[in-house]
């Protein structure tokens, strides 16, 4: 077959130098976009140590073990609020992530059109609600609620466990555990729903065709296919949950101490720092712990998620979903 | 005749739109059935409704009767009727986060059984049946999925083996493989009419003249004739299959 085009012009037509420039300002310009995270990333943590200085030098690493936080008397440690900031995320997440497990395989499994899309939208527009708003919405009903109500019955029925004994307050790490759960429920459902809908309807069928019920399909045929995109989702809302501030700030009680009792009033890594920032400008130790506080949250983040993933790898024996 | 399994005037549906009309055909007991014809003409339908799967596609409807061992799987528990017939897909499926072995014992482990020892005897076997059991039994523990193509629908009719259905339905089962991991399944499905009761789809004629006994010629949702395959490619009844089968269209 003749070929309408000369030799010359065939190739022009495939390689344009126009397109070639082109090519080469995408490949610019989208690399430099992916070395200004690293470098943003870089600058942030330097900011934050040189900053952090006084403290760093002053405290070294008992910082990290330290219970005390004094500013009368100089003595900064940050241990509290660490534990704060594991503690309340750890609930958010035993608390958030079943309901929003549930949400997910309701919406993309179960639930018929008519309620599926109004139901989404819902969890979503639930994600576009500012923090601060869950804060009032914290102080003038979940504070009420949980204090008097459901902490006296998680006392009266579990009170032998250290974490539901003594007095109960009304603004407390348990309360923050809660927000935090709610507020972590439309990231952690709407991601996990991508993930089920993502798998491919010959999974389903290969569960029911084995004589599955409608929910062994959807464990061995649904969840188990996409769980290492539910595992970034709860990575997600994990990390929504460690750097949330506001609405922890609110509802938390700020007491710079640990109390072994969940309904006593405590502190977080962001809450910390949100609640002394101003008063620490113009203190050099001071301003340098709370400082320290972020570069310490930063670690923490990292650290949770370098461990998950090695959780991931060593238990799931799988590396995808996780680029 | 002993027909093990029987439409009896079914009709399917998508939403508003017919797939299959007003189907009515027998499958004997321990033979191998092909179902063949042009694409969309409503062979997978057909034997999607037969173990009762195409209703669980959203807005998807039957009409009609099926008959395994003369009663109607429509007044049967779904899930029992599922357990009885068993299916190999036209993509291999096998379950991507788990290993040969945990594929082949799905369905045992899904009827409560725990019992390693039992495990391991229906797992040998399934495998052995599937042709698969000399390629694998070093890497039972692998991913079902770092199998090869061939090896994966092997792996999926051992899967599907595991059971012991009465029933096997394949839908299109060689559409995604190569000549030999096709020559491989076809000998397979010649062995396994000893056991089992086969029902096969294809688009490929001359399969169905390798495997089965019986064919039957459906086009645009209705079956157009059923016969001895011999029978049905060297002197169709209909002038529809005789074009088909001449290649004229399809």
């Amino acid at each position: 077959m003749a070929f309408p085009f000369r030799r010359g012009a065939r190739r022009a037509r495939l390689h344009p130098t126009g397109s070639s420039w082109g090519d080469t300002l995408f490949r610019a310009g989208s690399g430099a976009a992916g070395v200004a995270v690293l470098a943003l990333l870089g600058l942030i943590a330097i900011v934050l140590t040189v900053n952090a200085a006084p403290s760093l030098r002053t405290f070294g690493l008992g910082f990290l073990v330290s219970g005390e936080w004094n500013p009368v008397t100089n003595q900064f440690g940050a241990l509290p609020f660490i534990y704060g900031t594991l503690l309340t995320s750890a609930l958010a997440l035993l608390l958030g992530v079943p309901v929003s497990l549930g949400i997910a395989i309701f919406v993309s499994e179960l639930a018929p059109p008519s309620i599926r899309i109004p139901l989404t939208y819902v969890v979503e527009l639930l994600a576009a609600v500012p923090s601060v708003v869950y804060g009032l919405w914290g102080i003038y009903v979940l504070v009420p609620l949980l204090a008097g109500y459901v902490a006296p019955a998680l006392q009266g029925s579990l009170g032998f466990l250290p974490v539901f004994q003594g007095t109960i307050y009304g603004t407390n790490l348990f309360t923050a555990g809660v927000i935090l759960a709610i507020m972590i429920i439309p990231t952690v459902s709407a991601v996990t729903r991508d993930a089920l809908t993502a798998v491919p309807q010959n999974q389903r069928e290969a569960a029911l065709s084995l004589g599955a019920t409608r929910w062994e399909s959807i464990r061995i045929g649904v969840l188990s296919y996409a769980r290492s995109g539910i595992f970034g989702a709860v990575m997600l809302g994990l990390g929504r949950a460690f750097g949330e501030t506001m609405a922890v700030t609110m509802v938390i009680g700020n007491r710079n101490a640990i109390s072994v009792s969940w309904f006593a009033p405590a502190q977080t890594l962001s809450s910390l720092i949100a609640n002394n920032i101003r008063e620490a400008l113009g203190t050099d130790l001071y301003l340098g712990a709370v400082v320290e506080l972020g570069l310490v949250l930063m670690l923490v983040a990292l650290l949770i998620n370098v461990f998950a993933r090695l959780m991931v790898w060593r238990f799931l024996g799988t590396t995808e979903g996780l680029e | 005749m002993t027909s093990k399994l029987a439409a009896d005037k079914v009709s399917a549906w998508y939403g508003t739109k017919k797939a299959i009309e007003d189907i009515s055909i027998e499958f004997e007991e321990h033979s191998t059935s092909a179902i063949i014809g042009p694409s969309g003409c409503g062979k997978s339908t057909l034997i999607r409704c037969l173990n009762r799967l195409h209703e669980t596609v959203p807005k998807a409807r039957v009409e009609g009767h099926v008959l395994l061992d003369g009663k109607d799987v429509y007044e049967d528990d779904p899930v029992a009727v599922r357990r009885r017939v068993g299916m190999v897909f036209q993509k291999a499926n096998p379950f991507p986060t788990m290993s040969v072995y945990d594929n082949v014992a799905a369905a045992l482990r899904l009827n409560g059984v725990r019992d390693r020892k039992a495990l391991d005897g229906v797992v040998k076997r399934s495998l052995e049946k599937a042709a698969l059991w000399d390629e694998v039994k070093d890497s039972l523990g692998k991913p079902g999925v770092s199998l090869s193509g061939g090896q994966q629908q092997r792996l999926c009719i051992a899967r599907a083996l595991a059971p012991e259905p009465e029933v096997l339905l394949m839908d299109e089962p060689c559409s995604a493989l190569d000549p030999i991991a096709t020559a491989k399944i076809e000998d397979l499905i010649f062995d396994l009419k000893k056991d089992y009761t086969v029902v096969i789809v294809t688009h490929n004629m001359q399969q169905a003249a390798r495997v089965a006994e019986t064919t039957a010629f459906m086009y645009l949702g209705h079956l157009i004739e059923v016969g001895a395959t011999r029978e049905l490619f060297e002197r169709p009844k209909e002038t529809l299959t005789e074009s088909y089968i001449t290649g004229r269209f399809g």
